[in-house]
């Protein structure tokens, strides 16, 4: 925009950008600082971002002790397990939300805004009665059931984002040409489709990567912990409480959603919106 | 267009044919992931419901009885609960207006001439990015009274420092400052996404007219928001309102139940009382609750577009 604006108004949105900058990064900078610290250095009061003395040692510790490495094997499994299924799962259905208009789309419509506001603790009750019954509550299994299942809404709905984007046209010329729905689904939509569907299928690793509650409610066993869980094991009393090796553990959880996140920047946005609008 | 102008006559002596055939592929579409949904969500959800009214417990192979309203009888005398109830109301009320002011903030300032945008946009995400627990651990260690650098900064221009997380007075604003934390990303990116679609014209054409950067503030972007504020506002409530993991790694609902929101409340009572029908009773009420504030939402929604429309 080409319009007039005093300099110190300028200088100030600048001082307001970097006051922003400095709330949202500083606490990933203290951290990362604190994975690095020593022991002593952590537990006093001094202010500094870059440590004393850096010590390495805080990630081997983190990965030796609480099976901090066996609970990052857990999370992975659960979290590539939950995207395929819940990606598989909702293909179908999205393309049908997005296509077949009618009473189905609205009921799929509420159901997925009412599963975004539900109170989980409500749900969490009867689902943990539920899979107690067939021996599957404190498994990764039962987890990873539980993780489709609510993962499901937003991965429709930013899936059926994506189709509607894509014009109709495309399968009515393949309709025309005698392929059946099979054959333009997985020779016309599939391929199109296959961006949103990376984006989608790296949002549902992410909330499975980070979900906390539902973990903690349905896994008791250390072997079966997930990395939230453990970390939070982790934490234990105050007084004892390491805080390198803390710090390292939270920062080994944190890269690979921080990595999705910046690849998935505008893809985020985008793909709300898409859901958003055509919604 | 042409392809479905020549196909129509075909299409006509066929309808019947295939409107069915559709339905039948519709359902075929559908079913894979209509089945999950419904054993694992659905079912539980009305069963979730139905064990308010009963005095189930986490035990065992015991006994469930139908009890009606014995356990909501019962909780409109727990004060417990009720204040519980109350601080959570605080808490998503404060998260979520707060977070809307702090996020209309960064949205203007990303979406004007600025140097810096994309680092600011790409760094914006992190809080969003983060697992909530580490989130939490974070600034466990920001407030920690005797090593964070809160503490560390107010001592060193001579303030004595605060036990942030457990002191009573302290504790709730505390919490919710990282609650506004987490919740920027998300909604700074709604913000800046309907910004982006009023128009640069209208701006412009008011500047010309003379109108200052607060005028053009108040009487073009805000105006074409409000769908989006009120929408994103209704929504950070109630999401507010059901968060569980941050405060729970916080401060597990202390310091003497100062930040007990009401999911840790009932989580509490379902997993460490194990009275799982009384906790679905507070359960029940908690969608209560949210069902009034969606509807208060949808009624202003739906006067918005009757009034546009007339």
């Amino acid at each position: 925009m080409n319009t007039k604006r005093p300099w110190y108004a300028t200088v100030l949105m600048y001082v307001a950008l970097a006051a922003f900058l400095f709330f949202l990064g500083f606490p990933l900078l203290w951290l990362l600082s604190a994975s690095f610290k020593s022991s002593g250095e952590l537990n006093s009061l001094a202010v500094n971002l870059l440590p004393a003395e850096w010590d390495f040692s805080n990630y081997g510790a983190a990965l030796e002790r609480q099976n901090l490495l066996l609970a990052a094997g857990n999370s992975l499994f659960v979290s590539i397990a939950t995207m395929l299924i819940t990606v598989l799962l909702s293909m179908p259905m999205a393309y049908a939300l997005a296509r077949f208009q009618g009473r189905m789309r609205a009921v799929g419509t509420v159901w997925i805004l009412t599963s975004q506001v539900f109170p989980s603790i409500l749900i969490i009750i009867p689902l943990f009665l539920v899979l107690r019954t067939i021996n599957l509550n404190d498994t990764l299994f039962g987890l990873i059931l539980v993780y489709v299942t609510f993962t499901l809404p937003f991965t429709l709905w930013m899936l059926q984002g994506y189709v509607a984007a894509i014009p109709t046209e495309l399968e009515e010329a393949g309709e025309m040409d005698g392929a059946s729905r099979l054959t333009i689904l997985r020779t016309i939509i599939l391929p199109l489709l296959a961006p949103g569907l990376v984006a989608t299928a790296m949002f549902t690793f992410v909330s499975a990567w980070n979900e906390f509650f539902l973990a903690l409610v349905l896994l008791q066993s250390p072997e079966f912990y997930t990395l939230p869980i453990a970390l939070r094991s982790f934490l234990g009393a105050e007084g004892q409480t390491q805080l390198g090796p803390l710090a390292a553990g939270a920062i080994l959880a944190t890269i690979p959603s921080l990595i999705i996140f910046s690849i998935l920047q505008k893809k985020l946005t985008g793909g709300m919106l898409a859901g958003a609008v055509k919604g | 267009m042409r392809a479905s102008a020549t196909k129509t006559p075909r299409q006509t002596t066929r309808v019947g044919h295939r409107a069915r055939a559709q339905r039948r592929e519709a359902v075929a579409l559908v079913i894979p992931a209509l089945l999950p949904i419904l054993i694992f969500s659905v079912i539980p959800l009305v069963s979730g419901v139905a064990l308010g009214f009963t005095d189930a417990t986490l035990k065992r192979n015991a006994e469930i009885n139908f009890i009606g309203f014995g356990n909501f009888i019962e909780l409109l005398g727990d004060s417990r609960f009720w204040e519980s109830f109350g601080i959570g109301i605080i808490w998503a009320g404060s998260v979520a207006l707060l977070t809307l002011v702090c996020a209309m903030g960064l949205a203007l300032l990303l979406n004007s001439d600025l140097k810096l945008k994309g680092l600011t946009r790409v760094l914006a995400l992190i809080p969003w990015a983060m697992p909530p627990v580490v989130i939490a651990i974070v600034w466990r260690m920001i407030y920690n009274p005797n090593s964070g650098p809160l503490n560390g900064a107010l001592e060193a221009i001579g303030i004595p420092g605060v036990n942030w997380l457990g002191d009573f007075s302290t504790a709730l604003p505390a919490v919710i400052l990282v609650g506004v934390w987490s919740g920027i990303p998300q909604t700074t990116v709604l913000l800046l996404a309907g910004m982006q679609s009023i128009s640069a014209e209208q701006h412009e054409a008011a500047a010309v007219d003379g109108a200052g950067v607060f005028r053009r503030f108040w009487h073009i972007t805000l105006p074409g928001l409000r769908p989006i504020i009120v929408a994103v506002t209704a929504l950070d409530f109630i999401w507010q309102f059901n968060s569980f993991g941050l405060i729970y790694v916080l401060t597990e609902g202390g310091p003497g139940g100062r930040t007990m929101i009401p999911p840790l409340f009932t989580y509490l009572e379902a997993f460490r009382n194990r009275e799982i029908g009384y906790a679905s009773a507070m359960g029940d009420v908690l969608v209560i609750a949210i069902m009034l504030i969606l509807s208060l939402y949808l009624i202003n929604q739906f006067r918005q577009t009757k009034g546009s429309r007339s």
